[in-house]
């Protein structure tokens, strides 16, 4: 099937055909055209498919072989933590007491929903060392701006409405500065210093009694750890802003240190990345936010409480900052972690970090050869390369990414964090084992030799994909965003 | 304990430590200062073998009632459809949930082009040119339309109709505080949108107005007449929330001018799932295509000339605008997506009418049967598969006595609306027998007396 075009659902359709077979009309015929004015009645119908499910299954499988996930091969991007996917969690998501349970229906009636909720909150609280856990954020970025909002509304609880600035390091997640805006805060960036840290003399110059909040990742976005964390809070609350910290990279300190131990006072997590909720090919995700004893009374309703042995959605929070979703977050996504954990365990959990710690520093070492390595201390659980040796030989980092492609690997994040020249950004994670580790440095290497001797071949990259490099620039100029006849 | 996830020996461990040039792992986390350090173990549940912990998690499920236990009676935004077994077996194929977001479209043609065909699927049932690859549900994906209209206008004040989806409204009136954005709500009158309370309110200051169709109580507010109130502000845009299963039998929004249509398509190949994961979609203009939140698949060549996919106009997102980006939304619901295009697939072109029929009918058969056992039905205007009753004593005791006879009931909408106390709002979908109609019908009729 290889380089051509491969036909869309709709070409596939041929009048009369239907996979879908709905039960008989069992119940009296009403006169549906009589009620609506002819107006509001469709006349024509939606250009969907007509297809037989046969069809349907060959056009969906043809699909996933031109994909590539976790269970392909090995996935080291940067930052998004692409570690297994149990498949006891897929299960146990679709056992009918989870998969076909109503969010309206009287929580007597699913105590044991309700209880697995409870628990997960309950060990998220320990794991992040926070006072408090709402399941309720539906990813990431939305768990940012849910714990701004809150920030916003503790400020504001104090007569404080002079707080519009938040700072966010300048090797921050694109979503830190955008979540921000959209709680209603100006972004300020602070820089990070030759060491690859926050600088804290600038961090100085910038914090003020405009602060709301700083946004920090530690490990930051490079990999390292911000030694300098309680100085840091210190400067932050001595001027009265909060401190929020970015979940993405959890997976590199669990059991080792805890965000509540570092003086943050609200946390996102993503539990599609460090707790092993699928990524779905971009969602659904998770992203609970953990908050301290001062920032509680602001938590999204409901919040989920157990009373004498029941448990129970708290709505009456007069401090809350309201609700950010319909009903209570992603529960399928959030019943994967809660299996996970259940499955790891204290033990486990510490196991993971170690081990996804002693990945990326051992790949490091043996990439720092023939790449370039701007920060050369020991990283967390991932680092990041800059490929301005071989760009000074006229190949780029994206043809690199590329020229990966062809040896069956996905490449790493690249061009970010955004002060890295020509950035790599590697995170095997600990679900990976040696031998691939390897086999993947092995490519590194190769490609490094091939940037001296043959650069063609990285520039042309890839050779050995079902399609080639694409032409984004008319994609976007012309864009073409649905099918037609 | 043995952990299956780690593939770490204790041989590989003693290598790669030689190769860092330390002895052993605590000096890679020697960087965090013993002041923050964690001493001892996290107080956690003991970790249980694979065998254990599935038979833990099937009791805790099994003390859930479930909807294929129940015949349920209960919608208000979320409902009990059929979903084809194709549906999981397509989202199982791990080349799909095991994968991250499409940034390379070299190996990642098969989930761009699912999105690629998700995306016409919804501009189809909407009627509207462009649609995005997916939003984390229907009330956020109207939160993120209300903030939109109040960005592309310059105004900060929008009007959101009371027989829109209260959880919706409320997630609505959260994210319109973060952008300072006003929301005035607009009241009922017979369960439909007041429009000359409408029509008093619209004005040039007025960014957006949201209307839902079919409403919260089911009933199919006229958008022609919107419509026409709105035209009369030039610059005021029109947002839809819409069930999309209406859709099949409904004139979609985009005939009414609508500049924005969002809902969500956990009618088509989700399940309840206790209220998510589900997956909202994002319509509009061509006029307002650079400014959709969240990621759009694009169609283009490669090299060759061969047709392909890639992510576009990705510089209206976060990764590359940060604090400039139109939203701040990164994760969607990707694979969720992907269930309704399977689900939507499998119903095809002249099934979607069908179904929705199917609902109407039923949603009819039960109202006409409810009215003939004495119950109360109020509202009399067009509906689709959802109806509201009013009920001799309280909703929360009815549903007790209900589910006692093995039926979940409908929605208590004394919760959100004070005036219908002891009301319910009860759906009826396609795979509601008549016998479990005709048992409701009774059961509902004697508790109500």
């Amino acid at each position: 099937m290889a380089n051509q075009d491969f036909p869309l659902i709709f070409e596939r359709s041929k009048e009369g055909r239907t996979s879908y077979s709905l039960p008989d009309l069992d119940v009296t015929e009403f006169n549906l055209e009589s009620e609506l004015e002819e107006v509001y009645i469709r006349k024509a119908p939606p250009e969907l498919p007509e297809v037989s499910e046969l069809d349907i299954m060959r056009h969906y499988t043809g699909l996933s072989n031109r994909n590539y996930g976790v269970d392909t091969g090995f996935y080291p991007l940067g930052s998004c933590t692409m570690k297994y996917n149990p498949k006891i969690n897929e299960d146990v998501a679709r056992l009918e007491g989870f998969s076909n349970i109503h969010p309206l229906q009287d929580p007597k009636t699913v105590q044991g929903a309700m209880e697995m909720l409870y628990d997960l909150q309950t060990s998220l609280k320990e794991i992040t060392g926070m006072y408090e856990v709402s399941l309720q954020s539906a990813a990431g970025a939305q768990g940012e701006w849910t714990a701004l909002m809150m920030i916003r509304a503790f400020h504001e609880a104090n007569g404080d409405y002079h707080r519009t600035k938040v700072i966010v390091p300048d090797s921050a997640h694109g979503t830190n500065p955008a979540s921000a805006a959209v709680a209603g805060f100006d972004a300020v960036t602070v820089k990070t210093n030759e060491k690859g840290l926050v600088d804290i003399d600038d961090l100085k110059s910038v914090v003020g009694n405009d602060t709301a909040a700083l946004m920090l990742t530690n490990p930051n976005t490079l990999g390292l750890f911000e030694t300098e964390i309680l100085e840091m809070a210190e400067i932050v609350h001595g001027v009265g802003g909060k401190l929020y910290y970015d979940g993405a990279n959890l997976n590199a300190i669990m059991g080792y240190t805890r965000p509540g131990d570092m003086g943050f006072d609200a946390v996102h997590l993503n539990l599609h990345k460090t707790f092993t909720g699928p990524h779905g090919g971009g969602g659904p995700g998770s992203g609970p936010v953990g908050v301290s004893k001062e920032l509680e009374p602001f938590l999204p309703k409901p919040v989920i409480t157990k009373i004498d042995n029941e448990f129970i959605f708290e709505y009456d929070r007069p401090q809350s900052i309201g609700r950010i979703k319909p009903y209570y977050g992603n529960f399928g996504i959030n019943l994967r972690a809660y299996t996970y954990i259940r499955t790891m365990g204290a033990e486990g959990l510490k196991k993971v970090s170690e081990y996804a710690v002693l990945n990326a520093n051992y790949m490091m070492r043996k990439l720092e050869k023939e790449y370039e390595l701007p920060y050369t201390q020991h990283c967390k659980h991932e680092f990041v390369l800059s490929g301005s040796r071989q760009k000074k030989l006229g190949v780029r980092t994206l043809d690199i990414a590329k020229r990966l492609l062809d040896f069956e690997y996905h490449p790493p994040t690249i061009y970010f964090p955004l002060n890295v020249e020509e950035g790599l950004m590697v995170e095997p994670t600990e679900t990976e084992s040696k031998e691939t580790l390897d086999g993947f440095i092995d490519a590194m290497l190769t490609i490094a030799e091939e940037v001296k001797e043959n650069p063609e071949i990285v520039q042309e990259a890839p050779h050995n994909t079902i399609v080639k490099r694409m032409d984004e620039t008319t994609a976007a100029r012309k864009p073409i965003l649905r099918y037609n006849k | 304990m043995e952990f299956r996830y780690l593939p770490m020996t204790e041989n590989d461990k003693q290598e790669m430590l030689q190769t860092i040039g330390i002895k052993s792992t605590d000096e890679l986390f020697a960087d965090i200062p013993n002041s923050v350090r964690f001493q001892g173990e996290l107080h956690l549940k003991k970790p249980v073998s694979e065998y254990e912990l599935k038979k833990e998690l099937t009791q805790m499920a099994n003390k859930n009632a479930n909807l294929s236990e129940y015949s349920s009676f209960l919608g208000a935004g979320v409902y009990d459809h059929f979903i084809p077994s194709v549906v999981d077996h397509v989202i199982s194929r791990s080349e799909f949930y095991t994968a991250y977001t499409p940034y390379q479209p070299e190996i990642s043609q098969g989930e761009l082009q699912a999105i690629f065909e998700f995306q016409t699927m919804i501009s189809e049932l909407t009627g509207m040119p462009v649609a995005n690859s997916s939003m984390y549900d229907g009330g956020t994906s109207l939160a993120e339309a209300v903030n939109l209209s109040a960005a592309q206008t310059k105004r900060k004040k929008v009007l959101v109709s009371q027989a829109v989806h209260p959880e919706s409204r409320a997630v609505i009136e959260t994210y319109a505080r973060g952008q300072n954005v006003e929301i005035v709500e607009i009241g009922l009158k017979d369960g439909l949108t007041d429009l000359n309370q409408l029509e008093q309110e619209l004005d040039e200051t007025i960014a957006g107005v949201v209307i839902q169709y079919p409403n919260f109580f089911g009933q199919i507010e006229p958008l022609q007449k919107v419509e026409e109130l709105i035209k009369q502000q030039k610059k005021t845009m029109f947002i839809v929330s819409s069930n999309p299963l209406a859709l099949g039998y409904l004139t979609p929004p985009g005939e009414f001018g609508a500049d924005i249509v969002v809902g969500d398509t956990q009618v088509f190949g989700i399940p309840a799932q206790f209220g998510g994961p589900h997956c909202g979609y994002f319509a509009t203009t061509e006029k307002l295509m650079r400014k959709v939140p969240g990621r759009l698949v694009g169609q283009t060549k490669d090299e060759e000339g061969v047709r392909g996919f890639v992510l576009t106009l990705q510089a209206r997102e976060q990764h590359i605008r940060r604090d400039k980006a139109t939203s701040n939304i990164c994760s969607n619901q990707a694979l969720n997506a992907l269930a309704s295009s399977v689900a939507m697939s499998s119903i095809g072109k002249h099934g979607l009418k069908k179904m929705a029929t199917v609902n109407m009918h039923k949603a009819r058969y039960t109202k006409a049967s409810l009215k003939e056992a004495n119950v109360e039905v109020i509202f009399e205007s067009p509906f689709f598969n959802e109806f509201v009753v009013k009920l001799s004593d309280s909703v929360t005791k009815v549903n007790e006595k209900l589910f006692e006879k093995g039926i979940i009931g409908g929605y208590d909408l004394g919760r959100d609306y004070p005036e219908f106390e002891g009301h319910m709002l009860i759906a009826v979908t396609e795979i509601r027998t008549k016998e479990e109609i005709d048992s409701f019908v009774k059961e509902l009729g004697d508790i109500n007396g």
